[in-house]
């Protein structure tokens, strides 16, 4: 067990790169192996030191704000599967933390019925993050539709910069 | 900038951290001006002769027959001849002499006089003539001050186009419509109603939010729209006159899409609710009651009313795409009404309730303005452009305004409703956009 316990802090300190320069503490065993065939044990131990915690200070991603959506679509893409699960975690792990997904639409067609669209996307995030943990008094929904464009041109580079939700913090 | 406009900003400073600035009644330079992009193959030939004038000063205060001929040639029916080319330039039908408008082809001529009555006070005068049959058409005296002249044209342009198409006069009605400005943080959206010909426009909200689907109330004394001030959606109904807006609905979600009912006492509205379903709701303005109309999982958006106030007519994708779907204004089953192509959405009845205005994508992947007939089920494109919206009837349900785009901005577009005139309202700047036509004028 402690062999096993030790090779695991090995493999994990080696993989998160965090043991450099450091040495990392060997925790105590946490159990002792008692099986009811009557056998007795003694007791022996080092003097406790504690428990040791990993930690990871590699700088991580920024966390992405905005997500894409197809023409005509309020499908997540997978890649933004593991963003929203960032953003997921957050506001469960800070209940006081509040989100507004603020959905938009191409320009394309009728301006209300956009409307529309931007909130189907802005649902399909809020959907995700509550099923991630998020609780659903953290989260509110706008739709812009085609009214805020981030990209003013009317081709298809625009199009694609214009169908988003937009993920803002709103207090902490 | 007027003394009143810089107080009401000052007024409203503690609004300006929430990025509004509310305005009114602030007459600006008139921001749109008039292309004809298509018109019919004959004009009518008539005259319209520089009225008379008796008065202190040297010159009339408002040249009636510029604002008179200016309209009758917007329409694209009429070929208003210019004053050089008239022979005789009389200012009552007594001094008319027929013989020197048939020589010119003239068909119809107009005389009038403005005459003095007080220090702002005056009497205008116009007669209608047909030259052929020598006859007078149509006679009128109205009164005026400095402030009405204008209206007064428009008016006096209303009757002679009546009295020669049968068609009522759509020139003393006025427009709505949205102007969005700038880029990103510094864009400026305005609300704004001007004269149908461009002309005497005033600001009536302006915000750094969007605002979006503006609707007249039946009355035309009243603006409902829907304003995102605070990144939430919500509907107000503005009073014109006196500037002050009543918050009408600020639900959680989506507010949005109002349209008075015929008796001006409802709004349809969109509701979408935290869970974000649009579905078709009215809203009572007295006792702000909301009654659901739809129940569908799909978006239903864009409702507005039939003339007689009996349905609701909508757009809804409960099908794949949107179309244009029908429910009574009582409840019920909701029935389709547009099978042509995969789009038609925001539809707008003229107001005789024969035809549906909508925005239509065609085979070539334009969307454009079309009027389905509900008799025939006969479906007209009218305009071309590659992305047009937001079509609104003239109460004469004769013509009708849309936006459409000219490079990167959106302009405003009229054509008639058998799509054989279509002229352009070319804005000076900005992204103009959701023009409605007011309805007609209480003169």
């Amino acid at each position: 067990m402690t062999k096993v316990n030790l090779l695991a802090i090995t493999l994990l300190a080696l993989l998160l790169g965090a043991c450099a320069g450091q040495d990392i503490p060997d925790p105590e065993p946490t159990d002792t192996t008692v099986d009811g065939s009557g056998a007795g044990t003694d007791g022996y131990g080092d003097e406790d030191m504690g428990d040791g915690t990993f930690f990871d200070d590699e700088p991580q991603d920024e966390l992405v704000m905005v997500i894409f959506f197809g023409f005509d679509q309020s499908d997540i893409r997978l890649e933004d599967q593991a963003t929203l699960e960032r953003h997921a975690n957050q506001l469960a792990n800070d209940s006081s933390a509040r989100v507004r997904l603020e959905g938009h639409a191409d320009e394309r067609g009728s301006r209300e019925y956009n409307i529309g669209l931007g909130e189907r996307r802005s649902q399909a995030v809020r959907k995700l993050l509550l099923l991630q943990g998020a609780s659903a008094r953290q989260i509110s929904t706008v739709s812009f539709g085609e009214e805020r464009p981030a990209a003013f041109g009317s081709d298809e580079e625009s199009y694609a910069q214009n169908r988003r939700v937009e993920i803002k913090y709103t207090a902490n | 900038m007027t003394w009143a406009r810089i107080m009401l900003k000052a007024m409203t400073r503690p609004c300006a951290v929430l990025g509004l600035v509310l305005l009114w009644a602030t007459a600006a330079h008139a921001q749109l001006e008039i292309e004809i992009t298509r018109g019919m193959g004959t004009r009518t030939p008539v005259a319209v002769v520089p009225f008379g004038w008796q008065g202190s000063a040297a010159e009339a205060p408002f040249d009636m027959s510029a604002v008179v001929s200016a309209d009758l040639y917007r329409s694209g029916r009429f070929a208003p001849i210019a004053a050089e080319k008239m022979l005789q330039k009389p200012t009552s039908g007594a001094d008319l002499d027929f013989d020197d408008w048939s020589i010119l082809g003239i068909e119809a001529v107009v005389v009038g006089q403005i005459e003095q009555t007080g220090e702002n006070a005056y009497s205008v005068q116009f007669q209608l003539f047909d030259v052929f049959s020598h006859k007078q058409l149509v006679g009128y005296r109205m009164p005026a001050s400095r402030g009405t002249m204008r209206r007064v044209a428009h008016r006096a342009a209303d009757m002679i186009y009546e009295e020669l198409t049968g068609i009522p006069g759509v020139f003393g009605t006025k427009v709505t419509y949205v102007t969005a400005k700038g880029e990103s943080k510094n864009r400026v959206y305005t609300l704004i109603v001007s004269d149908v010909d461009g002309e005497n426009e005033h600001v009536i909200m302006e915000s750094s939010d969007p605002i979006m689907s503006p609707a007249w109330s039946p009355d035309s004394r009243r603006l409902a729209y829907v304003s995102f001030e605070g990144n939430v959606s919500t509907i107000y109904v503005q009073t014109l006159r006196t500037g002050n807006r009543i918050k009408v609905s600020s639900r959680p979600g989506i507010n949005g899409s109002p349209a008075f009912s015929p008796d001006g006492r409802k709004l349809v509205i969109t509701l979408g609710g935290t869970d974000g379903n649009l579905d078709i709701n009215v809203l009572d303005l007295a006792t702000r009651k909301v009654t659901r109309l739809t129940r569908n999982v799909a978006i239903d958006t864009e409702g507005t009313w039939s003339p007689d106030g009996n349905t609701i007519f909508f757009t809804s994708d409960r099908s794949g795409g949107p179309q244009v779907y029908k429910v009574s204004a009582a409840g019920g089953t909701p029935e389709r009404v547009t099978f042509e192509g995969g789009y038609n959405a925001r539809p707008r009845l003229s107001p005789d309730g024969s035809k549906l205005a909508l925005v239509h994508l065609d085979r070539g992947k334009n969307y454009r303005i079309a009027v389905l007939d509900l008799e025939s089920s006969e479906l007209l494109v009218l305009s071309a452009g590659r992305q047009d919206e937001s079509p609104s009837f003239a109460p004469n349900s004769d013509s009708l305004i849309y936006a459409t785009r000219q490079g990167r901005n959106g302009v405003l577009e009229t054509v008639s409703a058998d799509g054989l005139i279509r002229q352009r309202l070319a804005a000076a700047q900005g992204d103009v956009r959701e023009p409605v036509w007011s309805p007609f004028p209480r003169y």
